[in-house]
């Protein structure tokens, strides 16, 4: 919200710089986005007058002699046609900074720094300015955008600075005013706290008028949806006179970026901005049937806007009507049909309440945006609705544009809308909440600034509410208004000085999911964190089949863009992506895990909380050495952190996992449970967005494995009697499965304590379709030392058995 | 007699000049003192044909050889194995400037780190941590925190919705309100997650990650709030680093206040990293809401509290010197290699 310094002064006396004022307002809860003098961009600008000048020959150009008081005399050459002898213009000295424009001399290119120069042989020591050269328009200043010298005053001040002159030095305050106050959303409002925090009287804009005694017969004004409008007020207006309003209102709506229509119209912006009240005024010959009614919109009613846009409505909009047709769209915008126009002559001043979250609805699905409707979004009150009124209907007759009459109307629900509310709330509750005591008279001050009429009766402070502080309901209100103007300096940090001991810290669960983290880290990989929602089309990039369950997932209503519309059933994708960005920034190798959430419901737009599982993904790439045992030794570095062991199978199903290679995937198990796959990435996918690379993945379900990350350490007692060693040595067909040559092994013998594979070959030196492994063997027993023979035996039952099971032969 | 130990003598030390391996030398000494097939100890065998009082002097002459061949196979031994030792460390001198082969660490993500690294601070001081839902109903993110469906506030967060009723958690605030309707004061609770809003551009990620703490109990004041952000401030940014409260507006608390800490890279004296200001903005904080207490069933004559949040990816940022929100979303291994703990 931008509010100029000269438009505040005029409610209250501001005796500070105007970067002292950005202090103040920050320390009371109004946060100055940017503090900008309106000429900020402009220096070295003076009042010069012409005291004599020589046409250069055979060109348009002056040699001027000017005269710029304390500065000297310059000769400064100029191309305008409106340079005189005797006349005063802005006068850019050497070092000078003005706008630079194009050659029509009004589009603005960039700033410029004046230099010295010469011109056909004439130096120049300067430059003599345009309005637009020194960022004015017409509306700041009048005459400005003339296409020739700025003419000043007669009595401008020789080499003063232009800018104090032509309003330049005025300053603009963009002030974030935060969504409890929405009655700071005016000059007015903005005053009340400067006012309240200067401890300077405010002086309210004046609201009079004079009737000129008529009265409007037969005129009526009616609300049928005052859940919408709980006001609607309304004052006609004749003998309207449209012209342009003066210059000081052109000048105020100017700095807050409003351009001047005329006087009428004028008049509601300024209402807007003084007051935070938007206004609107009708064109009374085009109101059929004398009245106004303010009503929800019928199932697909038409409405054409002043800006010419049609919109089809429905009942959840809020319209005003005549007798016969719509002729605005509540709040938002007038319709074309009843337009101020050069000869309208009977207005009818509308000001109203509309519920700002109807506007803000049906403004977001007309895509239909005003600045009223901005203003109200924000939620108007019903003491600006009536003020604004009295104070447009002041500005009528100060302009002199036009008579006010007699015929006032008004449709509430509500009370006395100027009405202060009481409220009493205890002192000590007060000083509980913020920690200190805040003495009884600076209490009273500063309520008193703010206009909250305080008295203090022991505990109870007794405050009147003003009508426009909606926002005060209880005694944390008051606590947040004493402490702002009071000062949060004075806030002592105590250190839960009251407050029990609670004992804190990380449960068991979240403690097992960082030790998970740590543990990956440990092994190299890097923790990634991606959106948890992605593209439909990701499911496409890891090939999942149309009829994938992974498809069905819980989608976004208003997504930013479809890319960003799915909520995560799989963190594949994810991963899949991250490994391509790695690759084509040239990143050749990764290794990389995220766990998050993944999201499952049958419903795309579900009405209960959809499930939320934990998972864990695990993606590494390189150049093309990688394995899938590189990436099993990392899952299963998990499994040992936790004390666990995960088995590793073929998957029953392995087109589940397209984008998996099929001969290189495996599901993993934890005692028989499925909690995820892992797998080498399918060549079709590398090929096609990581050529030249490989790449594991491999995603395990947190949720399922859960319960096993708390199991406690279980201590063994060291074997008494000593382990003995022996390698044997098979041929097997290709396709037989190491697990299950191990789970035959270990059933043909309880002794045999662990079996592991330490050798595989295929080749030359043996059969085709063969393989040879060959396995270390310990056997143990509790009860005594295995013997030569002993250990024979077993060996020759295990190979045995084998040979049965699996048609092994011993090489 | 005299005659063949000097021979003997001289045969072992011919045999041995020419040996240059400490194995082969140790062939050579079994050649002569085997107890078994060595010839020295044969030369002990023939003192047996010799008569009883020759036996003496013969042995002593033996005795004197086999200390002497002793020492010599020893000698020779330490001098081959010494120069066996210096050949072998020769041959294995490496070149110490050449790339390790060490396996790389990886890395927890800056998000985890400093998560981890408040959930430490806050840990010590009594918070335990609560997780809640991502995917909220709109009663917990917006309506129990005082935020109805009509209120302006909802516009500073722009929503994605998934379901009229459900939407994408936009606060962890959220979870405020389920701790509180579950568990009685003293409350003290610090609650991380993802969160999300439709906002996406240079600066804005349409998600990221924020901390909430809570603290709900008797005798709670705003005099509280700042102790312990300024504990926090502390350990996060550094001794010396102060906090300021200034007036600000959140629904759910009352008074509300930004927090902002001292530059912790000038001092406080102005720089870029502070705008000139001497302070950065960190978070937002405030009095619990007596609405919010009173939508929990909590008796909020009884009991105050203070709620704070701040983002987690800003203090990452502002802690490492990371310029731009979305890098931390990229999984670029050059920049998450940097986080190693």
């Amino acid at each position: 919200m931008i509010i100029p310094l000269s438009w505040l002064k005029e409610y209250v006396d501001i005796d500070i710089t105007p970067q002292e004022l950005e202090k103040k307002l920050f320390d009371c809860g109004f946060e100055v986005e940017t503090l900008t003098q309106v000429g900020g961009d402009i220096s070295g600008v003076v009042v010069g007058q012409v005291l004599s000048l020589e046409p250069i020959p055979d060109t348009h150009l002056h040699v001027c002699q000017v005269d710029c008081g304390s500065y000297g005399q310059f000769q400064i050459c100029c191309g305008a046609d409106n340079v005189q002898a005797g006349g005063k213009y802005p006068a850019a000295l050497v070092g000078a900074q003005v706008y630079a424009t194009a050659k029509d001399h009004v589009t603005i290119e960039g700033l410029m720094k004046i230099k010295k120069g010469k011109l056909r042989g004439f130096e120049s020591h300067g430059m003599l300015c345009s309005g637009v050269e020194i960022g004015l328009n017409d509306d700041l200043y009048p005459g400005a955008e003339y296409c020739g010298l700025l003419v000043l005053p007669e009595d401008a001040e020789l080499g003063k600075d232009i800018k104090e002159v032509t309003g330049l030095d005025d300053w603009l305050f963009d002030i974030s005013i935060t969504a409890n106050r929405p009655d700071c959303m005016s000059v007015l409002g903005i005053a009340r706290e400067v006012a309240a925090t200067l401890g300077k009287p405010l002086k309210m804009p004046a609201t009079d008028w004079k009737s000129d005694g008529s009265v409007l017969d037969d005129f009526k004004v009616s609300v049928e949806a005052a859940d919408l409008c709980p006001r609607y007020q309304a004052h006609y207006v004749r003998n309207v006179k449209i012209a342009q309003s003066p210059a000081w209102m052109r000048r105020r709506l100017a700095l807050v970026g409003i351009r001047s229509i005329s006087n009428i119209v004028d008049i509601t912006n300024y209402v807007l901005k003084e007051i935070g009240q938007p206004m609107h005024a009708f064109d009374l010959r085009n109101l059929e049937g004398n009245q106004i009614l303010v009503r929800r919109a019928e199932q697909d009613e038409l409405i054409v806007t002043l800006d010419e846009k049609e919109f089809k409505l429905n009942p959840n909009n809020l319209v005003i009507c005549d007798a016969k047709k719509t002729v605005a769209l509540a709040g938002i915008m007038g319709g074309l049909n009843s337009e101020i126009k050069d000869d309208t002559t009977d207005v009818v001043f509308e000001s109203a309440k509309f519920m700002r979250d109807n506007v803000r609805k049906t403004s977001r699905a007309l895509g239909q945006h005003s600045d009223s409707s901005q203003r109200f979004e924000k939620g108007v009150d019903e003491f600006a609705t009536q003020l604004g009124l009295k104070r447009a209907l002041h500005l009528i007759d100060e302009l002199e544009c036009g008579s006010v009459t007699d015929s006032g109307f008004s449709e509430a629900v509500t009370g006395d809308p100027t009405a202060a509310r009481a409220l009493t709330v205890s002192i000590a509750s007060i000083n509980a909440l913020l920690g200190i005591t805040i003495p009884d008279d600076e209490i009273l001050r500063i309520l008193q600034n703010l206009d909250f009429a305080p008295s203090i009766e022991g505990d109870a402070l007794h405050v009147m509410i003003p009508p426009y502080r909606e926002d005060i309901e209880n005694a944390p209100d008051i606590a947040e208004e004493l402490i702002r103007m009071y000062g949060y300096e004075h806030i002592v940090p105590t250190f839960l000085a009251a407050a029990s001991v609670t004992n804190g810290g990380r449960n068991a669960q979240q403690n097992s999911i960082l030790k998970l983290k740590r543990t990956l880290a440990a092994q190299g990989l890097y923790e990634a964190v991606h959106y948890s929602f992605y593209s439909p089309k990701d499911f496409d990039l890891i090939r999942l089949p149309q009829d994938a369950p992974e498809r069905q997932a819980v989608r976004i209503l208003n997504p930013i863009s479809e890319d960003l519309s799915v909520m995560r059933t799989i963190l594949a994708p994810s991963m899949v992506n991250a490994m391509i960005r790695n690759v084509r920034r040239g990143n050749d190798e990764g290794r990389l895990f995220e766990i998050a959430k993944t999201y499952h419901s049958e419903d795309a737009h579900p009405s209960q909380e959809p499930e939320e599982r934990e998972a864990l993904s695990i993606g590494l790439f390189d150049g093309g050495k990688l394995n899938f045992f590189d990436g099993k030794a990392v899952i299963e570095s998990v499994a040992q952190a936790f004390r666990l062991e995960f088995t590793f199978a073929r998957p029953e199903n392995a087109a589940k996992y397209p984008f998996l290679h099929p001969g290189m995937c495996a599901v993993v198990l934890l005692n028989g449970e499925e909690i995820g796959w892992a797998g080498m990435m399918a060549h079709d996918l590398t090929d096609e967005q990581i050529p030249e690379h490989a790449a594991f993945l491999a995603e395990l379900d947190l949720t399922k494995l859960r319960p096993y990350l708390n199991q406690p350490i279980q201590f063994a007692v060291l074997p008494k009697f000593p382990v003995v060693q022996r390698d044997i040595a098979i041929l097997v067909a290709e396709d037989v499965i190491c697990a299950n040559l191990e789970a035959s092994m270990k059933k043909s013998c309880k002794s045999l304590q662990k079996v592991q594979l330490f050798d595989v070959y295929k080749g030359k030196q043996i059969e085709q379709g063969k393989q040879s492994l060959a396995f270390s063997l310990w056997f143990r027993s509790d009860d005594h030392a295995f013997t030569d023979a002993e250990i024979d035996q077993f060996t020759a039952k295990i190979l045995k058995n084998l040979g049965k099971e699996f048609e092994a032969v011993q090489r | 007699m005299e005659e063949l130990i000097r021979e003997m003598r001289q045969k072992i030390e011919a045999a041995a000049a020419s040996v240059t391996d400490s194995k082969e030398m140790y062939q050579i000494r079994k050649q002569y003192l085997d107890n078994k097939s060595g010839k020295i100890s044969a030369l002990m065998k023939n003192m047996r044909d010799l008569p009883p009082e020759k036996r003496p002097a013969f042995g002593k002459v033996v005795n004197e050889l086999k200390t002497w061949a002793l020492d010599f196979f020893t000698s020779q031994d330490s001098r081959l194995k010494a120069a066996e030792l210096a050949a072998k460390n020769a041959s294995e001198t490496i070149d110490v400037t050449m790339p390790a082969s060490a396996f790389r660490k990886g890395a927890l993500h800056p998000n985890t780190l400093i998560a981890n690294e408040l959930i430490d601070i806050f840990a010590g001081m009594g918070f335990t941590i609560f997780e809640g839902p991502e995917i909220e109903n709109d009663y917990y993110n917006f309506t129990a925190l005082n935020t109805p469906k009509d209120h302006p506030a909802r516009d500073m967060q722009d929503t994605f919705y998934v379901s009229p009723e459900l939407l994408l958690r936009t606060q962890t605030s959220a979870g405020q309100i389920r701790v509180m309707e579950n568990a009685k004061p003293p409350i003290k609770i610090l609650s991380p997650g993802k969160v999300f809003r439709s906002d996406d551009d240079a600066t804005h990620s349409p998600m990221f990650s924020q901390m909430e703490g809570l603290v709900v109990d008797k005798g709670i004041t705003l005099c509280d709030l700042q102790g312990m952000l300024d504990v926090f401030a502390r350990n996060v940014f550094g001794e010396g680093v102060k906090t300021r409260l200034r007036p600000s507006y959140f629904p759910f608390t009352e008074p509300s206040v930004e927090v902002d800490v001292s530059c912790f890279e000038c001092g406080g004296c102005g720089c870029r990293l502070c705008k000139d200001t001497g302070w950065i903005e960190v978070l937002g904080a405030g009095m619990v809401n007596k609405k919010v207490l009173e939508n929990c069933g909590i008796d909020s004559d009884e009991y105050t509290g203070f709620a704070f949040g701040m983002g987690i990816e800003r203090i990452a940022m502002l802690k490492y010197g990371v310029p731009n929100i979305k890098m931390l979303f990229e999984s670029d291994v050059r920049i998450l290699s940097q986080f190693n703990e």
